[in-house]
C-alpha cells in the first residue's frame, strides 16, 4: 500500500472548547465560591453542587450575561428564549449523574447559534464558523494516581462541581493542529478582553477535538486540558491515523482520551459504546427570556475586542500589522504594550522587545505574562538604561530573563552584577591594549585588513563581558591600531 | 384528660396551649402515648423523634410562660413524610438506598413549620421514593389502614395520613406527584390537599417526578388544612419553579356559604373502573352540596382518557433521571466490595439499594427517553399533558370547581394488587390529571362504604386553593364524617 502526502484540505478539525467563567464570584446554580484553585478539596460545596437529594438549582444570571457577551463577540445569533436540558450519563465526576446543559435538538434551544470568528494564518484571514455557544455546569475534578487506566483509585474534588462553563463548538473548519491552536488563542483573547474568563488559570480552558483525515471517520479526542496541549494532541492523532492508513488498517470511529503525561491518545469507547445521553428538559429551572432591552444593555457594555484593538494599535501607534496581531492575541501582552507606551517609550521599540525577547523568556520559563512578576515599569526602565547608554542592548537581553524570573528592577540587576557599560576612554583603552597584546597575530592582521578588527572587538567584548560601549570601542581600537601602525 | 389530646385539631391544640389549659409537653406526650398504643398495628412511622420533640415542646412552653411571641402552630405535633429533608433526622424515602441518609439541611417547608413552632414528632412511611398508591412498597414494610388493618392506607403518603387519622399526630405533611396526598387522605378519611404546582417550595423534597409534585397538608379537618397551607405556601427563591404570588391566610376562605358556586362533574371520573359504591357515595355528597346551594352540571373532559399513560411516561422519565444520583458515592447505600470498578459498583449498589417498583420505573423511564423513542413516548406524553391542561382551562372558564371521587374504589386489601402493577396504576386515574394540569385538588371525607372511607375530590384552577377550601369546609361542616374515628 502506498501512502500519499496529505493535501491541505484533507484534515478536518472541529473543536468543542470548554471555558470556565472564572470572573464570576459564585457557581452556576448555587452560591458557593468559584475560587477553588489551591483550596482544600471538597470545602467549597453545598447540597446543590453535591447533588444532595432534595436540593434544587437556581440560575446565576450573571453567568447568562457573560455567556451572551461571548456569543455577541463571536457574532452568534442569540436565542430569544433558551432553556436547560439534562444530559444523562453515569460518571464519577457527576454529582447527580446528569449534567445541566443545553441542547440543540429534541426541542432544545441553546443560548446562541451560527456565529463566526476570523483567525490569521500566515498573514491570511480565515473564517471559522461557530456552531453554538451554550452554558453548562462543570463536573467535579477527578484526581488519579498516575494515569486514568492504571490508577488503583480515583479521588473526587467537588469544589469544581457546578462552576459555570461555556461550551463553544466550531464547525469542522480548521485544517491543521496549528490552526486549532491559533483559533483557541484568539478565543482566549476574546474571552479575556470581555473580562469573563482568565485563560491562564489551570483547567479554565479545556477542549475536546473532532478530527478526520481525508474523509475518514471522525475521531473525538477528549481531555485536552489546556489550549497549549491541543496542537500536541492533534499532531499525535494525525500521526496515529496516518500510520494506521499506511498499514492498511482502517481508522475506527471512536472516542479517545489524551494522556498528557505520556503524550498519547488512548481509546475510551467505540461507536457502538457511545452514550445515549437521553437529553430532556431540566424542569427545575424555568426558561430564560432574553429580551431586546436586556440584549441592548449588554451590547452597550461590550468592551473593545481583539480585532478592533488590533486596528487601533496600527492606527494609534503606527505599528506594523503583524506586531498588532501578535500583541492582541494575548490581552495581557497588549495591555503591557500600551502601559509601556503610556510611560513614554517609542511603540515600535516596546513592541520589538515584547514580541521577541520577552515572549521567548516567558516561553523558556514556562510562564504566562500575568504569572510573571515583570511590570511595564521595569521594561520601560530597561529601555531607558539603553537609551541613556548605561547598558548595551546586548546586556539588556542578558538581564531580561532575570528580570522576568525575579521581578527585580533592571537597575538593581545591572548594579549587582556590575554590568554598567564601560564608556570611560581610559578604562577601555587599557582593555584594548591587553587584547592586542594577547592577540599579536590578530592585531598585526588588523593593521592590514579592516575586517580583522571584528575579531578584536569580539575578544574585547569577551573580556568586558559585553560591557564595552560598542561605538566607542570601535573608535578606540581603530585609534589604537593607527597608533601601532605609525610606530612601525 | 391528657390522654385525649391527640384527637384535637391543630386549631384546638394551639388554643388549649395558648390559654394555658395544657402545655405543649402535654400534647406531645399524649401523641407519643397514642403512638406506643397503636403504632405496632398501624406502622405509620419510619423514624420517631420523641426526645427532640419533647425538648422542643419544653422550649415552646418556656416561650409561652415568658410571654414571648410564639408561632401559629405553637406546640402542635406534626409528622413529616420521609421524602422531605429534615436536618439531622434520617430521611429515607422508604428505600434501602437512603436508609442511612441524614440530610445536612432542612427543606424550606420544614424551616417554615419550625418558624411557626410546630413540633416534628417523626418521619412517616411511604411507598419507596413515592412510587406507589398503597404504602405497601416500603423497604420498612406496609402501613395499615386504621379503619381496617388488613387494608392499605393508600399512598404514597400513607404513613402521614394514617397517623393523622388514628391520632398518632395532629398534623401531617405529605407530597403528591400523582395523588400521593389525596389517595391516602381518601383511604384514611382525613383531609389532604395537593397545592397548585409552584405554590409550595419543593426545595428539600426528594424528587420523584419534579414537574408534577408538590408538598401539601394532611389534616383532621379543613380548617387545619387551610392553616397548615398558609404556613407552607411561600415564595422560595431556592426553588425556581416557586411562583411569587401574594401570601394568603387561607383560613379566611372558610365561610359556611357556597350558594351560587358552579360545580362541574366530569363524567370521566365515573368511568367503568369506578366502584358503584364509590359513585353512589359521591352522588350523595354532590346532592348534599346542591342542597347547600351549588349549581352542578355534568361535563366531559375528553382527554382525561389519556391521562394515565401520559402521567406514567412523564413521571417515569423524570424519575429515571432524578434517581440517577443514587450511586453510593457520597451518601446512601453502597456495596462494600473492592473487586468492582466504579461502573460495576454503581450498578451493584443500585441493584441492591432499590426495590422492584423503583427499578421498574427507572427502566421504563430510561427507555422512554432513549434515542429513537423520545418523540414517540416522552414528547407525545407532553403533548397529551397540554391537551389535558386545556380541557381543565376550558372547564374552569365555566365552573368554579370540579368534583369527583378521589379514588375509584375503597381501600383495598394489603397484598391484593401488589403483583399487578397495572391494576395499581389504574387506581390513580382520578388523581393524576390534576398533577398533569398543575391545578389544585383536595380530598375530604365523603362517607363510608361497609366501614371503609370514601373521599371526595374537589379540584380548583391554579392558585384557587381558597375556593376549594371554601367548598370543602362548607361540606365538612354540614356532614358528620369529620368526627368519625377509627375504632382502634
Amino acid at each position: 500500500m502506498q501512502t500519499k502526502k496529505l493535501g491541505v484540505n484533507s484534515i478536518k478539525i472541529g473543536l468543542e472548547a470548554h471555558c470556565q467563567l472564572t470572573t464570576l464570584k459564585t457557581k452556576l446554580f448555587c452560591s458557593c465560591s468559584t475560587n477553588y484553585r489551591g483550596k482544600e478539596p471538597n470545602t467549597l460545596v453545598c447540597p446543590v453542587c453535591l447533588g444532595i437529594p432534595g436540593s434544587l438549582p437556581v440560575l446565576n444570571l450573571r453567568a447568562v450575561e457573560s455567556a451572551i457577551m461571548v456569543a455577541l463577540a463571536l457574532n452568534c445569533k442569540i436565542s430569544r428564549r433558551t432553556f436547560f436540558f439534562r444530559k444523562n450519563y453515569y460518571y464519577p465526576d457527576m454529582s447527580k449523574n446528569f449534567q445541566i446543559s443545553q441542547y440543540d435538538r429534541a426541542g432544545g434551544i441553546p443560548l446562541s447559534t451560527a456565529g463566526n470568528v476570523y483567525i490569521r494564518v500566515d498573514h491570511k484571514r480565515k473564517k471559522i464558523n461557530i456552531r453554538r455557544v451554550h452554558i453548562e455546569e462543570d463536573p467535579a475534578r477527578l484526581v488519579y494516581a498516575g494515569t486514568i487506566d492504571t490508577s488503583p483509585y480515583t479521588l473526587i474534588d467537588y469544589n469544581r462541581s457546578g462552576i459555570a462553563l461555556l461550551e463553544i463548538v466550531t464547525e469542522p473548519d480548521l485544517s491543521s493542529p496549528r490552526e486549532a491552536r491559533i483559533f483557541l488563542q484568539k478565543l482566549r483573547s476574546i474571552l479575556e478582553h470581555l473580562g469573563v474568563s482568565d485563560g491562564g488559570l489551570e483547567g479554565a480552558m479545556r477542549c475536546d477535538a473532532n478530527i478526520s483525515i481525508v474523509g475518514g471517520p471522525r475521531v473525538e479526542v477528549k481531555n485536552i486540558s489546556s489550549f497549549k496541549e491541543v496542537e500536541r494532541a492533534l499532531n499525535f492523532e494525525i500521526v496515529r491515523q496516518k500510520d494506521l492508513v499506511s498499514k492498511g488498517v482502517s481508522v475506527e470511529r471512536e472516542t479517545r482520551h489524551w494522556d498528557e503525561t505520556r503524550r498519547v491518545t488512548i481509546s475510551l469507547r467505540t461507536k457502538e459504546e457511545e452514550h445515549d445521553y437521553r437529553y430532556f428538559p431540566e424542569l427545575d429551572l424555568i426558561p430564560i427570556n432574553i429580551t431586546k432591552s436586556w440584549l441592548t444593555q449588554l451590547q452597550l457594555k461590550m468592551p473593545e475586542l481583539p480585532d478592533a484593538r488590533r486596528i487601533r494599535l496600527i492606527k494609534q501607534y503606527g505599528l506594523p500589522s503583524y506586531d498588532a496581531e501578535v500583541l492582541t492575541s494575548d490581552k495581557s501582552l497588549a495591555d503591557f504594550f500600551e502601559s509601556c507606551v503610556k510611560l513614554g517609550k517609542p511603540p515600535k521599540t516596546v513592541s520589538n522587545w515584547l514580541m521577541t525577547d520577552v515572549l521567548r523568556c516567558l516561553h523558556d520559563l514556562n510562564l504566562e505574562l500575568t504569572e510573571a512578576k515583570f511590570t511595564p515599569e521595569q521594561l520601560v526602565e530597561m529601555i531607558s538604561l539603553i537609551e541613556d547608554g548605561v547598558i548595551s542592548g546586548k546586556i539588556a537581553k542578558a538581564i531580561l530573563l532575570d528580570m522576568i524570573k525575579t521581578g527585580k528592577s533592571p537597575r538593581l540587576i545591572v548594579k549587582e552584577r556590575g554590568l554598567v557599560k564601560i564608556s570611560s576612554r581610559e578604562e577601555l583603552e587599557s582593555f584594548i591594549k591587553q587584547v592586542c597584546e594577547e592577540n599579536p597575530k590578530a592585531a598585526e592582521d588588523a593593521l592590514k585588513d579592516e575586517k580583522a578588527i571584528h575579531f578584536l572587538i569580539g575578544k574585547l567584548m569577551q573580556k568586558t563581558r559585553g560591557r564595552a560601549d560598542p561605538e566607542l570601542a570601535d573608535k578606540l581600537i581603530k585609534t589604537h591600531l593607527a597608533l601601532m601602525k605609525s610606530r612601525i | 384528660m391528657a390522654s385525649q389530646l391527640y384527637f384535637l385539631t391543630a386549631k384546638e391544640c394551639v388554643h388549649e396551649i395558648m390559654t394555658g389549659e395544657v402545655t405543649a409537653i402535654d400534647c406531645i406526650s399524649s401523641v407519643f402515648e397514642r403512638i406506643r398504643k397503636v403504632e405496632d398495628q398501624v406502622h405509620a412511622f419510619i423514624t420517631l423523634t420523641e426526645e427532640v420533640a419533647l425538648r422542643k415542646a419544653q422550649e415552646v412552653d418556656n416561650k409561652i410562660s415568658r410571654g414571648d411571641k410564639v408561632g401559629k402552630l405553637a406546640g402542635v405535633p406534626i409528622a413529616i413524610k420521609d421524602n422531605i429533608c429534615t436536618v439531622g433526622i434520617k430521611t429515607t424515602c422508604s428505600s434501602r438506598m437512603l436508609c442511612n441518609f441524614v440530610p445536612p439541611y432542612d427543606a424550606t417547608v420544614i424551616q417554615r413549620i419550625k418558624e411557626e413552632d410546630a413540633i416534628i414528632i417523626g418521619k412517616t412511611n411511604m411507598d419507596e421514593f413515592a412510587m406507589g398508591t398503597s404504602t405497601e412498597l416500603s423497604y420498612f414494610g406496609p402501613t395499615h389502614n386504621p379503619w381496617e388493618l388488613s387494608r392499605v392506607a393508600g399512598g404514597s403518603s400513607g404513613g402521614s395520613a394514617a397517623a393523622v387519622s388514628v391520632g398518632e399526630t395532629i398534623l401531617g405533611l405529605g407530597a403528591d406527584t400523582g395523588g400521593s396526598i389525596r389517595c391516602p387522605a381518601s383511604f384514611c378519611s382525613v383531609v389532604g390537599l395537593k397545592p397548585t404546582y409552584g405554590l409550595v417550595s419543593r426545595y428539600g423534597l426528594i424528587a420523584y417526578a419534579n414537574s408534577l409534585e408538590q408538598i401539601g397538608p394532611l389534616t383532621r379537618d379543613v380548617y387545619d388544612c387551610a392553616l397548615l397551607l398558609s404556613v407552607i405556601a411561600h415564595y422560595d427563591p431556592k426553588d425556581s419553579t416557586s411562583v411569587n404570588v401574594p401570601q394568603k391566610d387561607y383560613t379566611r376562605f372558610l365561610v359556611k356559604d357556597i350558594r351560587g358556586i358552579k360545580v362541574g362533574v366530569p363524567k370521566e371520573f365515573f368511568g367503568v373502573g369506578t366502584d358503584p359504591s364509590v359513585a353512589r357515595c359521591l352522588w350523595n355528597g354532590i346532592a348534599k352540596l346542591e342542597a347547600l346551594g351549588v349549581n352542578y352540571e355534568e361535563i366531559s373532559l375528553p382527554n382525561l382518557a389519556y391521562s394515565l399513560p401520559a402521567y406514567y411516561l412523564i413521571a417515569m422519565s423524570e424519575a429515571s433521571s432524578n434517581l440517577a444520583r443514587y450511586d453510593g458515592v457520597r451518601y446512601g447505600f453502597r456495596v462494600d466490595r473492592d473487586d468492582l470498578d466504579w461502573s460495576e459498583a454503581f450498578s451493584e449498589s443500585r441493584r441492591i439499594g432499590f426495590g422492584m417498583e423503583v427499578k421498574r420505573r427507572i427502566i421504563l423511564g430510561t427507555y422512554a427517553l432513549s434515542a429513537g423513542y423520545y418523540d414517540r413516548y416522552y414528547l407525545k406524553a407532553l403533548k397529551v399533558r397540554t391537551l389535558i391542561r386545556r380541557d381543565f382551562e376550558k372547564a374552569f372558564r365555566k365552573f368554579d370547581v370540579l368534583i369527583g371521587p378521589t379514588m375509584p374504589l375503597p381501600p383495598f386489601k394489603i397484598g391484593e394488587k401488589i403483583n399487578d402493577p397495572l391494576a395499581m396504576y389504574m387506581c390513580d386515574i382520578d388523581t393524576v390529571p390534576i398533577n398533569l394540569a398543575g391545578c389544585c385538588g383536595i380530598s375530604i371525607p365523603c362517607g363510608f362504604v361497609n366501614g371503609l372511607p370514601i373521599g371526595m375530590q374537589i379540584i380548583g384552577k391554579p392558585f384557587d386553593e381558597g375556593k376549594i377550601l371554601q367548598v370543602a369546609y362548607t361540606f365538612e361542616q354540614n356532614t358528620p364524617f369529620k368526627d368519625t374515628r377509627p375504632s382502634l
